[in-house]
């Protein structure tokens, strides 16, 4: 990383907190839209017998969109309509069930500028995200990384 | 459906999850998905302004994608074995597309006092082009 990148003044900004319960009927719908019938996700006694109780896919705090305020976003100064999701990665380190409530927090973790494959130059944030369960333990970090794509180069004559 | 127990004792370097297979992608499995996560950025069902952004048409949400990678995944190592995953989006999936999604396992040791695999994961359209590369690492039980 050089020095321009480690002064982006983006990194480290961060939104207030997001409470999130997390709920049967939601798990239920973002399932079946990722095609999921995975048990785990609809038989409460299954569930309860092979992990403690109903969990959340994967993905699930992607829905955490509905709980947001607008004081939970982060202003990354991006131009979203050249934005594209780049990678997004997740790290469990408990497991959540139905039931929790989590608190999600969300910081600028990275900025990063590299040049675009048609010019210009393209820049990449990456937004972490950890979320707490009721009891204050850290269950999962979430890290989305989004591009900002290049302008196009305007042709000099 | 029936779900099959991944144990450490039964899984080597190499070997391949089955895959899972989505038939035909449809505007309303799009929609459901935007409901479902709250994400209604109209490029993903709304023709008019996907046009107006040069869209041949609207396309799936990259984390639609992504949900039915964690699908084949979770059923291979089971949704409490999951420890990381991680998707990046290398192309567009369109209304019409047939999505197949796999993966294989490329590490198995023991680390922290857990049976853990580490693996690669894709999902292609039908012809052949990737639309998301990814990664993982589990935490299997053990039959011991």
């Amino acid at each position: 990383m050089d020095d321009q990148q480690a002064k982006d003044p983006r990194i480290g900004r961060s939104g207030q907190p997001t409470h999130m319960p997390i709920e049967l009927g939601k798990i239920r719908e973002f399932a079946r839209a990722i095609k999921d019938n995975n048990p785990i996700y609809f038989d409460e006694s299954y569930a309860k017998r092979e992990a403690g109780g109903v969990m959340p896919p994967p993905t699930f705090t992607m829905t955490q969109a509905f709980w947001d305020e607008p004081a939970s976003r982060i202003d990354h100064g991006l131009d979203m309509r050249r934005v594209l999701h780049g990678e997004q990665e997740f790290e469990y380190l408990r497991p959540i069930h139905a039931g929790d409530t989590l608190t999600a927090k969300a910081r600028i973790s990275n900025v990063e500028k590299r040049p675009g494959k048609r010019g210009g130059e393209m820049t990449l944030v990456t937004l972490e995200t950890e979320y707490k369960n009721q009891r204050g333990e850290v269950c999962l970090y979430a890290r989305s990384t989004i591009i900002e794509t290049a302008k196009a180069v305007e042709k000099k004559d | 459906m029936t779900v099959n127990k991944l144990y450490f004792e039964n899984v080597k370097e190499g070997d391949e999850m089955p895959r899972f297979e989505v038939k035909s992608l449809t505007r309303t499995d799009i929609v459901k998905y935007a409901g479902a996560s709250g994400d209604f950025n109209p490029i993903h069902h709304d023709q008019t302004f996907a046009e107006a952004a040069r869209y041949p048409t609207v396309f799936a949400h990259g984390m639609l994608n992504a949900g039915f990678v964690s699908k084949c995944l979770t059923d291979y190592v089971g949704r409490p074995s999951l420890k990381r995953f991680k998707v990046r989006f290398t192309s567009q999936v369109w209304p019409g597309d047939t999505i197949t999604c796999g993966g294989k396992v490329t590490k198995k040791y023991q680390a922290e006092g857990e049976n853990r695999i580490e693996g690669e994961l894709f999902a292609k359209n039908q012809k052949g082009e990737t639309v998301i590369q990814g990664s993982f690492v589990a935490a299997l039980p053990s039959r011991q």
